[in-house]
C-alpha cells in the first residue's frame, strides 16, 4: 500500500511538479491542475480514515508522501491539509474536501468564541487564502471556518508561500469537534516541517551531485576536486542525519509514541537543513545564486519551513527541559528509545 | 547515480528488549558492588576482573556457535549489549578487539583448529586480542605496511613494525596484517596476509606510546625473526587485503563512534540541574537531539548487518558524524558550564569534561581519520 502511494506520488510531481509551475505558484497562480491530480489520487487525505472522507490510509502513510513532496519543492498546503484531517478526524468530525489549512499557528494568538461568532486574528497562516477550509482551533473546540466568511490580508514566506493575515471576527462558529491542545498542533506541525525538509534535503542533495558531475573547470568535472568530494560528503552526512530523523519521528509517531523523536527530528533536521543548503549552494556556484537555477526553490523552502512550528532553539529547550527533568541517570534512556 | 544514503528506522524485537533488561541487571548490579568505575571511551580503558565477570555471565562472542562457548544470538542482540556497556562507561578495552573483530574474523576465516583454540577463552573473557595494522610511515594508507614475515619450515619469520596498536600491552595475541610478497605498485593490495601472533613469543618488543593525556594506551611493536606457525596463519596467504576491508565495517558502525565522550553529556546534565535555564536547556536539547539522531543511525547500520548486508560507506558515514558530534559535547559543555567559573559543582563532571577534551583529537583520527571517511562516502555517492 505504502510503496504504490510513494510510487503514484512520485509520479505525479515528476511528471507536473516542474520550475516553471513552482515559479507561477510563487507569483500567485494556484496550481490547479496538481492539486486536482493528487487529490483524485487520494494522495492529499491519505491518513484520514474512508468514513471521514480520505484515503484510509496510515498516519506514515501521509507523512511519507509529504516527503516525497518536499523533493519536489510542492508548492501546495499538503502538510496543512494533511494536519487539518487529522486533527478533525481525531476529533471526530468529517473533513471537507479540497486544500485545508490550519489557524493559529503561533502560541500567543488566541480565536475566541463570542456568542457563536468567532473573535481574533491569526498571522501567518500557510496558503489561507487557497483554502477551502480553514481548520480552527478554539477553546471551544474545533471549528471549521470558510475562507469566504473572514478577511484574508495576504502575505507571504521567504520561499513565496501563502502565509496570510486572518481576520476572524465575525465568522459564524459551529463547532464540529472536541478541544485540540495547542501543542498538540505544534507536534503535527514541526513533524510535517521536518519531512518535508528532509525530502527537499534529498532534492538539493541529488541536484548537487548531478550538478558537481556535470560542471566542467580547470579541465575536470568539479566532483574530480578532492575538497569538492569531502564538502559533498559532509552534505550527505547532514541530509542522511535529517531524513533518518524525520522517518524515526515519522514511524514513534505512527507507533503513538508520545517520547520525544518528534522534538529531536524538528531541532536536528532545521539545523542540517541549514547546513545542507549552505553546502548545495556553495557546490552550485553563482549560478546556484540565479532566478533561472531551481536551486532556490528548495533552499529557500528550508530556510522558511526550519522556522515555522518552533525553529531548532523552541525544539531544542523543550528537549533539554524534558532531559533535565528525566536527570542525568535516564539521559541513556530518554535518547535510545525505539 | 546513487544519491542519499538511507537509514530505514530499525524496531529491536521483544528477545532484545529481553536482553537489554538482561545487560543492565548485569551493569547496575557490578557497579552498585563497586566492580568498575565509570569513564568515557570506554573501550580504551581496561579492567581485567571485569572482563572475566563479563564473559563469565555470558555477554562475549554472543553471536558465535555455541559449541565455540557462543549463544547463537543475533547480532542486534550484541548491538544491545555494547551500547548499553559504553552507555554505562564500563571498561571494556581488554576483550573489545577479540569480541568485535577477532572472533568474527576467525569464524569467517579461521581454520576449525583456531576456532577451537582461540574462541572459548575469548568467550570467558580471559583471551585478549589487538590489531596490527597501522605502521609508521602507513596509517590511513594501509596498503603501504612494510612488516614482511619470509617463508621458513613450517612457518614465518615476522620483521618490521606496528603501531598505534591500543591495549598490546595487556593482549595475549596480535592479528597482524603484513607482507608475505614484496610490494607490487601495480598492484598495491597484493600479496598481503593476516596472521595471529602470540605477543609473548621470541623476537616480539612491545614498547609503550604515551598519549598526550599521559596515559598509556597505544603502543609500538618491533619484531625481529619472530616465528608464527603456518597454523597461526588466518584465511589464505595473499588475501590479507580482501580480509582487513571486510573486517572495517564492523570496526566503523559501533555504537563507540558515537558514545566516547558521552559521560560529558551526562555529568553535564546532572551539573544543570532540573531546572536549567534556556541556553542549558538548548545546549543540551541540542546534543540529545544529535545522539538520538545517530543512536537510530547506528542500529540502523547493524540492522543491515544483521540482514547480511555491507553497509561499508553507510558505516563510514556514521563514523564521520559521530566522531565530529562526540567532539563536539566538551566543546558546548565548557561554553555554557565552565569548571573554571566555579559552575559544574562536581569533581566527576570537571574530570569528564577534562578527559573528554583531552581524547577529542583522537576520535576523529582512529579508524580511519575524517579525511578518509568522507572520501569513501564520496566514492558511495558515486562522485570517485
Amino acid at each position: 500500500m505504502r510503496t504504490l502511494i510513494l510510487d503514484t506520488a512520485d509520479r505525479i510531481f515528476r511528471d507536473i511538479c516542474d520550475q516553471v509551475l513552482i515559479d507561477k505558484a510563487e507569483k500567485g497562480e494556484w496550481p490547479a491542475g496538481l492539486w486536482q491530480t493528487l487529490e483524485e489520487s487520494g494522495l492529499t487525505q491519505a491518513s484520514v480514515p474512508e468514513e471521514r472522507g480520505g484515503a484510509g490510509g496510515t498516519l506514515g502513510d501521509g507523512l511519507y508522501f509529504l516527503k516525497t513532496s518536499g523533493r519536489y519543492a510542492a508548492p501546495l498546503p499538503l502538510a496543512e491539509t494533511l494536519i487539518a484531517g487529522v486533527l478533525l478526524a481525531q476529533a471526530g468530525a468529517d473533513v471537507p474536501a479540497g486544500p485545508l489549512t490550519v489557524a493559529p499557528v503561533r502560541a500567543n494568538e488566541t480565536i475566541a468564541v463570542v456568542g457563536g461568532k468567532l473573535s481574533g486574528t491569526a498571522t501567518r497562516i500557510p496558503f489561507a487564502r487557497n483554502a477551502s477550509a480553514i481548520v480552527v482551533l478554539t477553546s471551544e473546540g474545533l471549528v471549521v471556518v470558510d475562507p469566504a466568511q473572514v478577511t484574508i490580508e495576504p502575505g507571504k514566506s521567504m520561499a513565496g508561500e501563502p502565509r496570510d493575515t486572518v481576520i476572524f471576527d465575525g465568522a459564524p462558529a459551529t463547532v464540529v469537534g472536541g478541544a485540540v491542545a495547542f501543542e498538540a498542533l505544534m507536534r503535527l506541525g514541526a513533524l510535517a516541517r521536518s519531512v518535508q525538509m528532509a525530502g527537499a534535503m534529498e532534492g538539493i542533495l541529488a541536484m548537487s551531485l548531478q550538478y558537481v558531475q556535470d560542471r566542467v573547470q580547470f579541465g575536470r568535472t568539479l566532483s574530480k576536486f578532492q575538497a569538492v568530494q569531502q564538502s559533498m560528503a559532509a552534505m550527505a552526512g547532514q541530509v542522511a542525519a535529517a531524513s533518518a530523523a524525520a522517518d524515526a519521528a515519522i514511524e514513534s509517531t505512527e507507533a503513538g509514541d508520545n517520547g520525544i523523536n518528534i522534538a529531536v527530528a524538528k531541532a536536528r533536521v532545521g539545523e542540517a537543513a541549514g547546513v545542507a543548503a549552505e553546502l548545495a549552494h556553495q557546490a552550485h556556484g553563482a549560478i546556484g545564486f540565479t532566478h533561472e537555477y531551481a536551486l532556490h526553490q528548495f533552499t529557500r523552502r528550508m530556510w522558511a519551513w526550519r522556522d515555522e512550528f518552533g525553529g531548532e532553539p523552541y525544539w531544542q529547550a523543550e528537549l533539554g527541559r524534558q532531559v533535565a527533568k528525566a536527570g542525568a541517570d535516564r539521559l541513556w534512556v530518554l535518547a535510545s528509545q525505539t | 547515480m546513487s544519491t542519499a544514503l538511507t537509514y530505514p528506522p530499525r524496531t529491536l524485537a521483544p528477545e532484545q528488549d529481553a536482553m537489554r533488561a538482561e545487560i543492565r541487571a548485569f551493569l547496575e548490579k557490578d557497579y552498585a558492588a563497586g566492580g568498575f568505575s565509570r569513564g568515557q571511551e570506554a573501550m580504551a580503558r581496561y579492567d581485567i576482573e571485569f572482563s572475566r565477570r563479563f564473559g563469565a555471565a555470558g555477554f562475549i562472542g554472543v553471536t558465535w556457535p555455541k559449541k565455540y562457548g557462543g549463544r547463537e544470538l543475533t547480532f542486534l542482540d550484541r548491538y544491545v549489549i555494547i551500547e548499553e556497556v559504553l552507555a554505562a562507561g564500563a571498561p571494556c578495552g581488554a576483550h573489545w578487539v577479540a569480541d568485535r573483530q577477532s572472533g568474527p574474523l576467525l569464524l569467517k576465516y579461521g581454520t576449525e583448529e583456531q576456532r577451537e583454540r582461540f574462541l572459548p577463552p575469548i568467550v570467558r573473557g580471559e583471551s585478549y586480542f589487538c590489531i596490527g595494522m597501522s605502521e609508521p610511515d602507513s596509517g590511513s594508507d594501509l596498503a603501504s605496511v612494510r612488516c614482511s614475515a619470509t617463508k621458513v619450515d613450517g612457518g614465518w619469520l615476522l620483521n618490521g613494525t606496528k603501531l598505534w596498536t591500543s591495549l598490546a600491552h595487556v593482549c595475549h595475541y596480535m592479528i597482524a596484517l603484513v607482507r608475505t610478497s614484496p610490494l607490487d605498485p601495480q598492484h598495491r593490495h597484493a600479496g598481503m596476509s593476516q596472521m595471529i601472533v602470540d605477543l609473548n613469543s621470541p623476537g616480539v618488543e612491545v614498547r609503550p606510546v604515551y598519549n598526550l593525556a599521559g596515559e598509556h594506551h597505544f603502543n609500538q611493536e618491533v619484531f625481529t625473526d619472530c616465528f608464527v606457525p603456518d597454523e597461526n596463519v588466518v584465511g589464505e596467504v595473499g588475501n590479507g587485503w580482501e580480509q582487513v576491508m571486510s573486517e572495517l565495517a564492523y570496526e566503523r558502525s559501533g555504537p563507540e563512534r558515537i558514545l566516547s565522550t558521552f559521560q560529558t553529556l551526562v555529568e553535564l546534565v546532572r551539573s544543570v540541574g532540573d531546572n536549567p535555564t534556556e541556553t542549558e536547556a538548548r545546549a543540551i536539547g541540542r546534543l540529545t537531539a544529535h545522539l538520538a539522531t545517530l543512536r537510530g543511525m547506528a542500529l540502523s547500520v547493524a540492522g543491515m548487518l544483521a540482514d547480511g548486508k555491507m553497509p561499508i560507506t553507510e558505516a563510514a558515514l556514521v563514523k564521520d558524524l559521530g566522531t565530529n558530534y562526540c567532539k563536539e559535547v566538551p566543546e558546548v559543555a565548557r561554553l555554557i558550564c565552565s569548571p573554571e567559573d566555579g559552575a559544574g559543582g562536581n569533581s566527576t563532571y570537571e574530570s569528564m569534561l577534562k578527559t573528554a577534551t583531552l581524547i577529542a583529537p583522537s576520535l576523529t583520527i582512529q579508524g580511519g581519520t575524517r579525511e578518509i571517511l568522507r572520501g569513501m562516502i564520496a566514492r558511495g555517492l558515486g562522485l570517485r
